[in-house]
């Protein structure tokens, strides 16, 4: 008996829903003729994460400014990785959506199994490396700009312990600790950089959570591989220094940040949306560093001292006229272990798949 | 003058046909006026919403995935409370479900024929879920410990457990260091019906029909109602109440480790992140929303799945924040929810001298 008042109710939701709005053409829209193309972003945490989201987003707006009418962009935040994301990847593909960018790991596999129904659909995944004809990945050297963050911080650490809050032990994150170690070692051997997982992207309370361990367990400046503002804001309230991402997070936060390695998206959106307007789009994996502009440091904050930053400024100038790479050797593992021979420098391949700390670091490479 | 509730001494039909009817209307209102607030068009909304949802065949064949586990751990969760036994753990059972048909899938199909890995998969994920639910069970019965927090504390035991497996022993060594297991092998999948929705929306009705027949024509079905009604009468009459738990609650166990393992053998093929996405919890309003019945629940599973997948839309179509699809979400289960009170009570204004009743 009780069951009818709810089949009930879910026939008249039906019904309601149906007889107004089926009339109303809010059908999928069709791949629109002429020349506006319609661009999807998955983002993984909310916009006003003020970090990773946040610079997507930025990116997406640059796109809509520079590419006018041609294009007409839109936006879902908050999809968790994992067999969700493929639905919603489907959707904005069934939509008519030409072009859908993928922005975390997680969304790699459910984007290439969606992909593969869809030949017509442009799909970039950011920061993954499986590739198809109409699938291709997209990411930025991010270990560049860390490494001249690491400068600011070894120099500025008094402690000689940096906290390091990490999302998880995988080789993007992993490549990232290391380069700031390098960086942060190269101006203070002494400097040592304790790691602590936290196993989530956004997570404002375990972000937070995690930097004050590691303030508790002795660091004085925080650096972090996150999605929000909160391990510098954590620092902050200590009257503690730290080191931004993402975004330029002194911000948001205030001149406690020192200096933070930051993305920028918007170029590489702007050019891939070209390429398939002008229908010149090719599978390819996309690596850009400091070089291309994909990736750069932020301004300092002027709690940085001019002797610092020359120094900055002088290896970012190594970096940017090819002349020497983050990892060039000799690097040695946590062992003391050589790695990498002087005079020897890692392949691209070497560095996506790297599972081990330089030395200097505190914590496990994997879990 | 004082608004008293006033328990229905027997169920009005009327009641039962529109109160449901009543507050699914209150909720849209409601929503409505919470659209309006952020310049949306409500009914633009909902018919995205809609749109979303049942719109086309591969939208509907969506709803139903997010509907399976919904359903399977939805049939769980009522049993239990229908003998009053408070199981808030159907997420834990269904984790730990997930988490022993993966075992099976990754490790077993070097001493098992190909065909039976996935038949034994299913089986041993059920016993597990059942292990889940029959430990908070047994400490019921034997030293009276409230349920509610065992099955709560052991949902996190399960879920960290399973966090545990992918970070770390069971993680796939090529997945560049990605937390999640491998991908099982192909003939441990569980077999696609239409789109991604698979086999368990079968196991779902299927199970669903032999428990209404369970509870409603045999003797453990009256034994188990008469527990949850009256526990003292129960007793009186000789009814085993101990043994009575122990079989609903294994049950229960074995219907949410269902849902996981047709999780982790259906849609992700492996075990990983997203596992454990509050379908364990969402049944319990699946259940609460059928009322305990077990073929309501399969219908209210598919309208809760809908609402969900519905949610994307909000922000897909209407450009509303995610937490906008959320706060919808919550707007439009509560009048219903709330409802349901007055299925079995009604109001009454009790004035100084005559009384009426309302409703």
């Amino acid at each position: 008996m009780k069951k009818s008042g709810i089949i009930l109710a879910l026939v008249v939701f039906v019904l309601f829903t149906w007889v107004f709005f089926t009339g109303w053409g809010l059908g999928p829209s069709k791949a629109e003729a002429g020349e506006t193309q319609k661009a999807a972003f998955i983002y993984v945490g909310p916009i006003g994460d003020l970090g990773w989201s946040w610079e997507h987003e930025r990116g997406r707006k640059m796109l809509e400014e520079k590419l006018g009418d041609k294009v007409k962009s839109t936006y879902i935040e908050s999809v968790p990785e994992g067999p969700d994301a493929a639905r919603v990847i489907r959707q904005y593909a069934q939509q008519g959506y030409k072009v859908i960018f993928a922005t975390s790991f997680g969304y790699m596999d459910p984007m290439l199994e969606v992909a593969r129904d869809f030949p017509n659909v442009y799909f970039e995944h950011c920061s993954g490396y499986k590739t198809a004809p109409n699938m291709s990945t997209y990411f930025g050297r991010m270990y560049q700009p860390r490494y001249l963050s690491g400068i600011v911080a070894g120099k500025m650490t008094k402690a000689n312990v940096i906290g390091y809050v990490a999302a998880f032990p995988i080789p993007e994150v992993i490549r990232g600790i290391n380069a700031f170690t390098l960086g942060a070692r190269s101006v203070n051997p002494k400097a040592q950089v304790r790691v602590v997982w936290t196993n989530t992207w956004f997570d404002p309370v375990k972000e937070r959570e995690a930097a004050v361990a590691l303030l508790d367990a002795g660091a004085d400046l925080i650096a972090q591989h996150q999605d929000t503002t909160e391990p510098q804001k954590a620092a902050k309230e200590r009257g503690l220094l730290s080191i931004g991402y993402d975004s330029d997070m002194r911000g948001f936060v205030g001149d406690s940040v020192l200096v933070s390695p930051v993305w920028n998206w918007g170029a590489y959106y702007v050019d891939t949306v070209k390429a398939i307007l002008n229908g010149t789009w090719k599978t390819h994996q996309y690596w850009g560093g400091l070089k291309e502009g994909i990736v750069e440091l932020s301004d300092f904050s002027p709690m940085v001292p001019q002797a610092t930053k020359d120094m900055v400024a002088a290896k970012q100038q190594l970096i940017l006229n090819g002349s020497w790479d983050v990892f060039y050797g000799p690097v040695k593992d946590q062992s003391g272990k050589e790695v990498v021979a002087a005079g020897a420098k890692m392949s691209d391949s070497e560095m996506l798949n790297m599972s081990w700390f330089v030395e200097g670091v505190i914590g496990k490479a994997g879990k | 003058m004082r608004i008293v509730f006033e328990k229905r001494k027997t169920l009005s039909r009327k009641a039962i046909f529109l109160v449901p009817l009543f507050s699914f209307f209150i909720s849209l209102l409601l929503t409505a006026i919470l659209l309006a607030i952020f310049k949306t068009n409500p009914f633009i909304t909902y018919a995205a919403m809609f749109q979303g949802a049942f719109g086309s065949w591969p939208n509907f064949t969506e709803t139903l995935v997010k509907a399976i586990p919904l359903m399977l751990a939805g049939l769980g969760v009522l049993i239990a409370f229908r003998l009053k036994f408070w199981n808030i753990g159907a997420e834990g059972q269904l984790a730990f479900g997930g988490i022993a048909a993966t075992w099976v899938a990754l490790f077993w199909s070097s001493f098992l024929a190909s065909w039976m890995v996935l038949p034994t998969a299913i089986l041993v994920g059920m016993l597990a879920g059942a292990l889940w639910a029959g430990i908070p069970a047994l400490l019921k019965v034997r030293l009276k410990v409230d349920e509610v927090l065992t099955t709560l504390m052991l949902n996190y035991v399960a879920i960290l457990f399973a966090e545990h497996l992918y970070y770390g022993p069971w993680r796939d060594p090529k997945g560049f260091g990605f937390p999640g297991t491998p991908p099982f092998p192909e003939f441990a999948w569980l077999p696609r019906i239409a789109g991604r929705a698979h086999l368990g929306l079968v196991f779902a009705i299927v199970l669903a029909l032999v428990i209404w027949f369970i509870l409603n024509r045999t003797r453990l079905g009256f034994e188990l109602e008469v527990i949850g009604n009256n526990p003292s009468a129960a007793q009186t009459q000789g009814i085993k109440i101990a043994k009575n738990i122990m079989i609903a609650l294994l049950v229960a166990g074995a219907l949410s480790g269902l849902a996981g393992v047709c999780e982790v053998t259906g849609i992700s093929r492996r075990l990983q992140q997203g596992l454990s996405i509050g379908y364990g919890y969402t049944a319990i309003i699946v259940a609460w929303l059928a009322q305990l019945n077990p073929i309501a629940a399969i219908f209210v599973a598919v309208l809760i799945a809908a609402l969900l997948v519905g949610g994307d839309q909000v922000q897909m179509m209407m450009g509303l924040p995610a937490a906008m699809g959320l706060v919808m979400q919550g707007m439009l289960l509560f009048p219903m929810l709330a409802g349901a009170l007055f299925t079995e009570y009604k109001i009454r204004l009790i004035r100084p001298r005559t009384s009426g009743s309302l409703v």
